[in-house]
């Protein structure tokens, strides 16, 4: 009874505290949970903290260095020489070349990414719903390489699409598409065209599902009421649909826009010889050796990406993220 | 009273919601089609005829099995630190709030959301800087980075959906923190956080763009289809290679979304 009221007086609570270790620890942690916040918090902040952020700020540090044209040395004083080189012509041509790339596709994807979340969001139901979502995210997930090497054999002169083509005897329609400027080429394997082609194939997905959530909280009764009130399904789709079901578009584009904008390997693998922002970054940072320059050049997008992310979060996008 | 809801899809409608779809699926079929073909010099469409003598010749193949090795022992450990740490900080965001929480989670979905050349090179410069050779442990350190977002969604939502009453009445009843734990937080959370882990693995297995930067000499399995996108050398082994992936990352997303589709669908609704 004693020892009883003699633990009580430390803890004013019902129960006696515990005993042994675990149980100590456990009432330690229980009336400090700020220190046991901290404790959870601690490795991955730490992680993330060092590894992550410290990276992206040796990054951001390289760029403030400028290499030396003569060694070929990297100068560790600071100087803003290097942005200045992103603003020679062949540099500018690749920021803008990038982004236009970038919002083609963002543009393309939120098109062909539309029906489908829209059949998903109000007409699906049960089995066919879960199809729906398995049939999203398996391409999604699926290997990014394997998607690349898939559209290289369907891409190849000698492969499927080229073969469609002659079977439908449309050749010469892909001819005089291929003898364009600028979208044409020597085949489809090495112009903009399939380069354009394999980025809204891997990317769209990531449009998909904020969209297709978005669309599920646009409220069935309005969309009634639009078309009691007289609306034609197009006016009903413009005015009541679209602004609605917008924070989704925008979240979706968030993914494919970014994604395209750091992609390297799709533009290097299928597409002409000009540069896009991830090639160059790969190129200096490899073979010439100029991380500074690499390093200003991943900036853009950061930088783009940060004006991008403001937009977004003005427009609500992610709440529906 | 009749409904949106109970109407049928326009015709418009169905076709191109089918139209998306098919463009989704058919590259990945020709994959299927493909690893079969007895063409060795080209990529000929339709195939000349068909065989499975490329299995046998890719099951032979030293370096396929060494980069199969290397990834999955790479998206092994990236898996369980990404559990570890995307745990531990979704326990901590859910039922709290403090200053400085939306910081912490902007943290932690930041790697997957900044174009993953960024985190490449900034990890390679990070490296070069502090004087790090490339090894196996430069893999994992990046592969984890990326992974602790997938864990981290998918415990977050079920973190929301477990009511912290049980874990202070568990507690009230005399369990420790150890026994509450095990008996009352794991089993609530245990199914989200397998469908992460899988997700983190699939991801790991699969990723190239970082792996590329951080890599040094030694291949992964992506790395290893990266260079015989480039220079194919012997172009059946690639194919076979390439449907092997498929299966293997479908298998993971399969399970996780089955783990998870009461409630929350979360698991990789977002890479």
């Amino acid at each position: 009874m004693s020892a009883l009221a003699a633990d009580t007086r430390h803890a004013p609570a019902i129960l006696a505290g515990r005993g042994g270790v675990f149980g100590a620890m456990s009432d330690w942690v229980w009336r400090h949970p700020t220190m046991f916040l901290v404790l959870m918090l601690t490795p991955p902040v730490l992680w993330l903290g060092i590894i992550y952020i410290g990276s992206l700020f040796a990054l951001l540090l390289q760029s403030f260095f400028a290499i030396d044209e003569f060694s070929g040395l990297i100068n560790r004083d600071f100087t803003l020489k290097t942005y200045g080189e992103l603003f020679l012509p062949q540099n500018v041509d690749i920021v803008v070349r990038t982004v236009l790339m970038a919002a083609l596709v963002t543009v393309a994807s939120a098109i062909v990414a539309f029906p489908i979340a829209y059949y998903a969001a109000r007409y699906a139901k049960g089995k066919w719903k879960a199809a729906f979502y398995l049939g999203v995210m398996l391409p999604l997930w699926s290997s990014y390489l394997v998607k690349v090497y898939a559209w290289k054999l369907i891409l190849a002169k000698e492969g499927i699409l080229n073969w469609i083509f002659a079977k439908l005897h449309l050749t010469f329609v892909l001819d005089a598409w291929l003898a364009l400027p600028i979208v044409g080429g020597n085949s489809l394997s090495v112009s903009y065209t399939g380069t354009f082609l394999v980025f809204l194939y891997v990317w769209m997905p990531f449009m998909i599902l904020p969209m297709q959530a978005a669309l599920e909280r646009v409220p069935g009764n309005l969309i009634e009421a639009s078309a009691d009130l007289g609306a034609a399904p197009r006016q009903t789709f413009r005015n009541v649909i679209l602004p609605l079901a917008m924070p989704g578009v925008i979240a979706g584009s968030i993914f494919t826009f970014s994604l395209t904008m750091g992609d390297y390997i799709i533009p290097q693998i299928i597409g002409t010889s000009r540069l896009f922002i991830g090639q160059a970054v790969y190129a200096h940072q490899g073979t010439a050796g100029n991380i500074p320059l690499a390093a200003a050049f991943t900036v853009v997008p950061i930088v783009v990406m940060g004006f991008y992310l403001w937009f977004a979060k003005r427009q609500g996008a992610f709440d529906a993220l | 009273m009749p409904s949106d809801r109970t109407q049928r899809a326009p015709i418009g409608l169905k076709i191109a919601a089918a139209a998306g779809l098919l463009f989704l699926h058919l590259p990945i079929l020709i994959i299927f089609v493909y690893a079969f073909t007895t063409e060795e010099k080209s990529y000929v469409w339709p195939p000349p005829g068909f065989t499975t003598q490329w299995f046998a010749v890719t099951w032979n193949r030293p370096d396929v099995w060494e980069a199969l090795t290397l990834s999955v022992q790479v998206a092994a450990i990236s898996t369980v630190i990404a559990l570890i740490l995307g745990t531990l900080c979704a326990a901590a965001i859910s039922g709290t709030s403090f200053f400085g929480r939306e910081t912490i989670s902007l943290l932690v979905i930041l790697p997957i959301a900044l174009p993953g050349i960024i985190t490449g090179i900034a990890l390679r410069s990070a490296f070069s800087l502090a004087e790090i050779p490339f090894s196996f442990w430069t893999i994992v350190l990046g592969h984890a980075t990326f992974c602790v977002v997938v864990v981290y969604n998918n415990a977050v939502a079920r973190f929301r959906r477990t009511s912290g009453s049980m874990i202070e009445a568990s507690m009230d009843l005399g369990a420790d923190a150890f026994q509450t734990f095990r008996h009352v937080i794991l089993p609530n959370i245990g199914t989200a956080l397998v469908a992460g882990g899988m997700l983190a693995f699939a991801l790991s297995f699969d990723e190239v763009i970082v792996t590329t930067f951080t890599a040094g000499q030694q291949q992964t399995l992506p790395i290893w289809m990266l260079e015989e996108l480039v220079r194919p050398r012997q172009r059946p082994v690639t194919n076979v290679v390439a449907m092997v992936v498929v299966i293997v990352t479908f298998l993971p997303i399969l399970a996780a979304y089955y783990l998870t589709r009461d409630g929350d669908q979360i698991a990789g609704s977002g890479k």
